[in-house]
């Protein structure tokens, strides 16, 4: 009810004609103006795509990522699509009306960018065979439904191999959402590239069972520093963690998107992701008519996933190194995840040689040798 | 010895805004009002405050726009609670979900702001004291401000004048109304008074412990503000030790999980609920004593005359 309200506040600002086109449209559905072009009803129809959203496009992070990969659709093809976003939808039963809603209006192609989305997208997708339907991060499909992922562990490798040269105490804290494979695996990266260049790192971890609370994550950093890390990564959402660091005279790095202006001096890089050249990809296979049920993870090589801005004051020698591993990332010569991976109870997971495989990589439930503590789990 | 200091520090940290706003609930509650809208003005105090902050700079200015919202707040509810005799417990709830809603509206242009650097609190030479110096003489102000508080309303409410009416108008009204007290105008001022402590608190949130603003960052500390006055039978004493024991186990719990302790996250997040509460309900046991400091008319809509 809220997100009516203040969607009807939003639009009174604006002129009245946007509040009648909201108002019909209703549910909190935002119209991203198109180019007023004149009317010239030979044209083509636009394509309309849709995006639901999980939180804020303001987030600075997930969210955000997710809207500038939307802006660089629009920007690619102009006034042939037409594209919309739902934004701040809670994972659960809202999630499905207002996927319904989208399928409704005419949309014919739609996003749902958290993994909560998942079952109800589903179930709409059954309901309208001729709208495509896109997931990110999940692992269901349909004739009409297929999902999309980035590689952020690769992203964390990076980071590592930049932390381990960085970290005095040889130590590095881990803030942790959920015990997912996700996290684990960007654990486990992180770890194991800051073991790439020194050997004696150890990685303490803390959870904090959401994915976005910056007082908590706030408070999680900062035990990790308490306890001896000087090198943060997080799998939260928030600047939290690196304005801990910052705050405290650590290093640490930003998560989804570019956070170096939040902290100038503790940030090391950010590990971004860049959904554009799949959202590009996607429309243009709707427009094609080549659209097919398929699981796309792209990473580095594909430009989806990064490390940007890497600071001045990390030793040139290292810069190169993180050069040459994202290189070879792109053209296939190295793989994060290369055996032999041993866990942290000394059970090789990973024969010498072998390079992990996708169905690997979706079931790591372990910590890699150097990550303390254990994975809290039901079990 | 570092790490305990480190955890004390933190500690502190993590229990001020809850001690601010509780102690802020206590006094409409020794009042006879209860407030169920403590998150709600927090939430919109924080942004106050954090909008503040980021046009001035300054912390002052920040923490007086928070209190004036949370006393805004409050005065609103005051005026529909005791003037309009409105049911106190809906009305507060109304005013936690408008807090929340109203609060992500007017902020939502200041998600992912960032404040210029915030000065650091060191009281020269105390602060040099191994162990206790960072633990206690590096915090901000507020802190500072929120034990002193809780020793002047613990004053107020037992040594004065002003105390013995306060309680008098939450014990019972009708007498306080027929010795000649204006019981309504009295109420609407702890009241609001209480509102400003809890926009304290929540500007203290934002500006200082995040410091940034999101929607829901409370996360529903309001609440638990609100449970520690009635846990800790209404005793300011009480309140402040609730608020250190919730901060405290926060901490300690991500301390466990950095040192190793083999127990599950998700217990350990647990602890901080569950150890206030059974700590705060066993030395408050005695029911003659709750009975003794409950205020005998809270949440009782009070009409002179009747």
């Amino acid at each position: 009810m809220t997100d009516v309200r203040k969607r009807a506040l939003v639009a009174g600002a604006g002129a009245a004609a946007a509040v009648a086109a909201l108002g019909l449209s209703g549910c909190g559905k935002k119209e991203e103006p198109v180019a007023k072009a004149p009317p010239a009803p030979p044209k083509p129809d636009p394509l309309k795509a849709a995006w639901v959203y999980v939180g804020p496009v303001g987030d600075a992070g997930w969210t955000f990522a997710h809207d500038q990969g939307r802006k660089a659709v629009e920007k690619e093809f102009g006034d042939r699509v037409q594209t919309s976003f739902v934004e701040k939808v809670p994972e659960g039963a809202d999630a499905e009306r207002v996927i319904r809603d989208l399928a409704t209006q005419g949309n014919k192609i739609i996003f749902a960018t958290s993994f909560g989305f998942m079952e109800p997208m589903l179930k709409v997708a059954g309901e309208f065979p001729q709208v495509k339907f896109e997931h990110a991060t999940g692992y269901k499909t349909a004739d009409n439904m297929r999902i999309y992922d980035a590689k952020f562990f690769e992203d964390a490798y990076l980071a590592g191999v930049i932390a381990g040269a960085m970290t005095k105490s040889n130590t590095l804290g881990f803030v942790g959402s959920f015990p997912i494979p996700e996290v684990l695996r960007n654990i486990n990266a992180y770890t194991l590239g800051a073991q790439s260049v020194n050997p004696k790192i150890r990685t303490r971890v803390v959870w904090v069972n959401t994915w976005f609370d910056p007082p908590k994550e706030a408070e999680a950093a900062q035990s990790l520093i308490n306890a001896g890390a000087d090198v943060l990564l997080q799998n939260t959402d928030s600047t939290a963690v690196l304005q801990t660091a910052e705050k405290n005279g650590k290093y640490a790095f930003g998560w989804d998107s570019d956070m170096s202006a939040f902290a100038p001096k503790a940030h090391l890089a950010s590990c971004i992701v860049d959904w554009s050249n799949y959202y590009k990809k996607a429309i243009k296979d709707v427009m094609d008519g080549t659209w097919k049920v398929e699981r796309t993870v792209w990473g580095v090589k594909e430009g989806q996933n990064a490390l940007v801005k890497v600071s001045e004051v990390v030793p040139a020698e290292i810069r190169a190194q993180v050069d040459k591993l994202s290189a070879g990332l792109k053209d296939g010569s190295f793989a994060v995840f290369t055996g032999p991976v041993m866990d942290s109870a000394g059970k090789e997971r990973l024969p010498k040689g072998e390079v992990a495989s996708q169905e690997w990589r979706d079931k790591v439930d372990f910590y890699v040798r150097g990550v303390e503590g254990r994975i809290p789990a039901g079990k | 010895m570092n790490e305990v200091a480190l955890l004390l520090a933190a500690t502190i940290a993590s229990g001020t805004p809850l001690a601010l706003a509780g102690l802020g609930l206590l006094l409409n509650e020794r009042a006879g009002v209860l407030n169920l809208g403590a998150e709600g003005m927090m939430l919109v105090a924080a942004i106050a405050g954090f909008a503040t902050a980021f046009a001035t700079g300054s912390d002052m200015l920040a923490f007086a726009a928070g209190a004036a919202a949370g006393g805004g707040m409050a005065l609103v509810f005051g005026v529909l609670v005791i003037g309009l005799n409105t049911n106190q417990y809906a009305t507060g709830l109304a005013l936690s979900i408008f807090g929340g809603g109203f609060s992500a509206f007017v902020g939502a242009g200041y998600v992912g702001q960032r404040l210029s650097d915030r000065a650091q609190w060191a009281l020269p030479l105390l602060s040099d004291i191994p162990v206790l110096g960072p633990a206690l003489f590096r915090q901000h102000p507020l802190a500072w401000i929120a034990l002193l508080l809780c020793v002047a309303i613990a004053l107020m409410l037992y040594r004065t004048r002003a105390g013995l009416i306060l309680r008098a108008i939450g014990e019972s009204p009708e007498s306080a109304h027929a010795l000649g007290y204006p019981v309504r105008t009295l109420r609407l001022l702890a009241v609001v008074a209480g509102g400003a402590l809890c926009g304290l608190a929540g500007a203290f949130l934002s500006v200082v412990y995040a410091p940034m603003w999101v929607e829901g960052l409370v996360a529903g500390r309001g609440w638990i503000a609100l449970a520690l006055t009635a846990f800790a039978t209404w005793r300011p004493a009480r309140v402040l030790l609730g608020a250190y024991l919730f901060g405290g186990l926060t901490m300690v719990q991500f301390w466990m999980q950095t040192a190793g302790v083999p127990i599950a996250s998700y217990w350990l997040a647990m602890l901080p609920y569950v150890a206030t509460i059974v700590v705060l309900a066993v030395i408050s046991r005695n029911p003659t004593w709750i009975r003794l400091n409950m205020p005998a008319s809270l949440g009782k809509a009070y009409h002179p005359g009747h």
